[in-house]
């Protein structure tokens, strides 16, 4: 029995009032709260086992290694990667997508290639391979959306023939989910290295690397639970062993030379630098807890959550929702416009009421120029997200009318 | 004090979000500009005519949230008829005054409420090309 009483109980910023009002937190797809378990991992680490990593001879030292290290394996367990040397920790996403295009984008693609991602990515999964294309004279093709906000299936053949496909396994603002699987193995048949951003799906869903059949897997650790800074990609060890880091200093070496250098072993190779060890161990603890909620109930809960608050925004005159009607073909999340008020006002004026969503275009860009909004509201929800929350955002909407005289 | 909705949105406000001044573009303008409040997604594009130095006639079109819009019809009123030099020197206080609002507090809004103003800056600064 999933008990969302007693998992609010563990996130203390759930309790907190802003502006006197009790806080309503439905913007966990920007980032998610934190239980607990994983501030006192943060905080735990700097009272007892603060040191740094990778090269302390002295006893605190191996120990905030060995700590740190744990969390690869971790990772790997929850992605199901075949090896530990597959995780490179990076700071979110972003940082993940840029670590393939100069590793292996910049060696791989030339002039003519085509380049296929999505119109609903981030700009995270957007603006990277649009520059990798100008960088090298490749051609970037666009999967377009229906009227439901699904990839249409017709412009799937854009895969054949391309070099690499980048695609996002959940939109983050029309809450779609895509089927990876097919694109991965689409992907694949026609000898193209695929990427799956998995910063909504992987917090919303289990995550099976090997089932998905993806080259990469992205993904943040601050939107599912753990601390700002943490975050995975995954890749294929035969394509890591290929490519070239991204950031070249300490840590990633092996020998250095005044003339020349040569680099460490995988994972090492691509995590110049000190890393954000005690972030990190946060992330393992944010591991442990999702998989003791257990992945199924996440997503279970989250549907459940999207499916009321998908039933409550259709009630609300003058709203009209973004992407798929149905919850079972989306991530935790809805976006919406309400007629006559700028987002921007509607996000205001339910601040208020001490009710947090998010709007604006989500870093989505290409995708609102596509639906030709210029912005739009968004609620998004987590394992602590309760139906009693989705009520007050819809009593909030009606308090925006009132002051719109919409 | 965070200023609340309630003195934020003035029933002015609400009334120039939904019956905007000047809203429209210039065809032939001397000068114009679009700027974007990236955080929001808020758009604007100011035009302005003058001649003899005097502003004849400025405009604004675009899209974006109540407080940028009113900020816009307001300013754009406020302009017309005055000389371009001005114009030129004011600022963020000229414009919280037009609007009433002190947003000290709220740093967001803020940057909705002089997305106009600094359109018309970056407008007078580089005429249109050709002119």
């Amino acid at each position: 029995m999933y008990d969302v009483e007693k998992i609010r109980q563990d996130f203390p910023i759930l309790r907190e009032k802003v502006g006197g009002k009790p806080l309503v937190y439905l913007d966990s797809a920007a980032t998610s709260q934190k239980p607990k378990e994983v501030i006192d991992a943060v905080s735990n680490f700097y009272l007892k086992s603060n040191a740094n990593v990778a090269r302390g001879l002295h006893r605190l030292g191996e120990e905030a290694t060995r700590q740190y290290e744990e969390v690869r394996f971790k990772v790997k367990d929850f992605i199901n990667a075949r090896s530990e040397r597959e995780v490179l920790f990076t700071k979110n996403t972003t940082e993940a997508a840029n670590m393939v295009l100069y590793g292996w984008g910049m060696k791989n693609i030339k002039e003519g290639d085509r380049i296929v991602t999505t119109i609903m990515e981030h700009h995270s999964n957007f603006v990277p391979w649009q520059q990798l294309a100008r960088m090298k004279k490749a051609k970037l093709d666009v999967i377009d959306i229906d009227a439901d906000g699904k990839l249409k299936e017709d412009e799937l053949e854009k895969i054949m023939g391309a070099k690499f496909v980048a695609v996002s396994a959940a939109s983050n603002v029309l809450g779609t989910l895509n089927d990876v699987k097919k694109i991965c193995k689409l992907a694949r048949d026609s000898g193209a290295v695929s990427l799956v951003d998995g910063a909504q799906s992987v917090p919303s869903m289990k995550t099976d690397v090997r089932d998905i059949g993806c080259d990469f897997l992205a993904f943040s650790g601050h939107k599912m639970l753990a601390p700002f800074g943490t975050g995975a990609l995954y890749g294929k060890e035969e394509i890591l062993q290929a490519m070239d880091p991204f950031l070249y200093g300490s840590e990633m070496i092996h020998k250095v030379t005044v003339e020349e250098s040569t680099w460490n072993d995988l994972p090492h190779r691509f995590e110049a630098g000190t890393p954000v060890v005690a972030e990190t161990i946060g992330l393992g603890v944010a591991i442990d807890y999702m998989k003791k909620l257990g992945m199924d109930n996440v997503k279970r809960h989250k549907e459940d959550v999207t499916a009321y608050a998908l039933k409550r925004l259709g009630e609300v005159n003058g709203v009209k929702i973004i992407g798929p009607k149905n919850a079972h073909e989306r991530a935790g999340l809805v976006a919406f416009e309400l007629e006559k008020v700028h987002p921007h006002d509607v996000a205001a004026i339910l601040d208020d009421s001490g009710i947090a969503i998010r709007s604006g275009h989500h870093c989505a860009m290409p995708l609102h120029l596509r639906l030709d909004i210029p912005a739009s509201s968004r609620a998004s929800f987590h394992v602590y997200t309760k139906k009693e929350e989705i009520d007050a955002l819809i009593t909030g909407l009606e308090k925006v009318k009132m002051v719109f005289g919409a | 004090m965070k200023m609340s909705d309630q003195e934020l949105y003035q029933e002015f406000i609400i009334e120039l979000f939904k019956n905007p001044l000047n809203y429209g573009s210039i065809s032939d303008a001397d000068y114009k500009a679009e700027m974007y409040n990236t955080a929001c997604g808020d758009r604007i594009v100011i035009y302005i005519r003058v001649k003899d130095g005097i502003i004849v006639d400025a405009k604004h079109d675009g899209m974006g949230c109540a407080i940028s819009q009113a900020s816009a019809s307001l300013f754009t009123e406020h302009i017309r008829g005055k000389t371009l030099e001005e114009t030129k020197k004011l600022g963020k206080d000229d414009v919280l005054k037009l609007l009433k609002l002190d947003l000290s507090r709220n740093p967001t809004r803020m940057r909705c409420a002089l997305l106009p103003l600094d359109a018309f800056r970056k407008a007078v600064k580089a005429p249109e090309s050709g002119k």
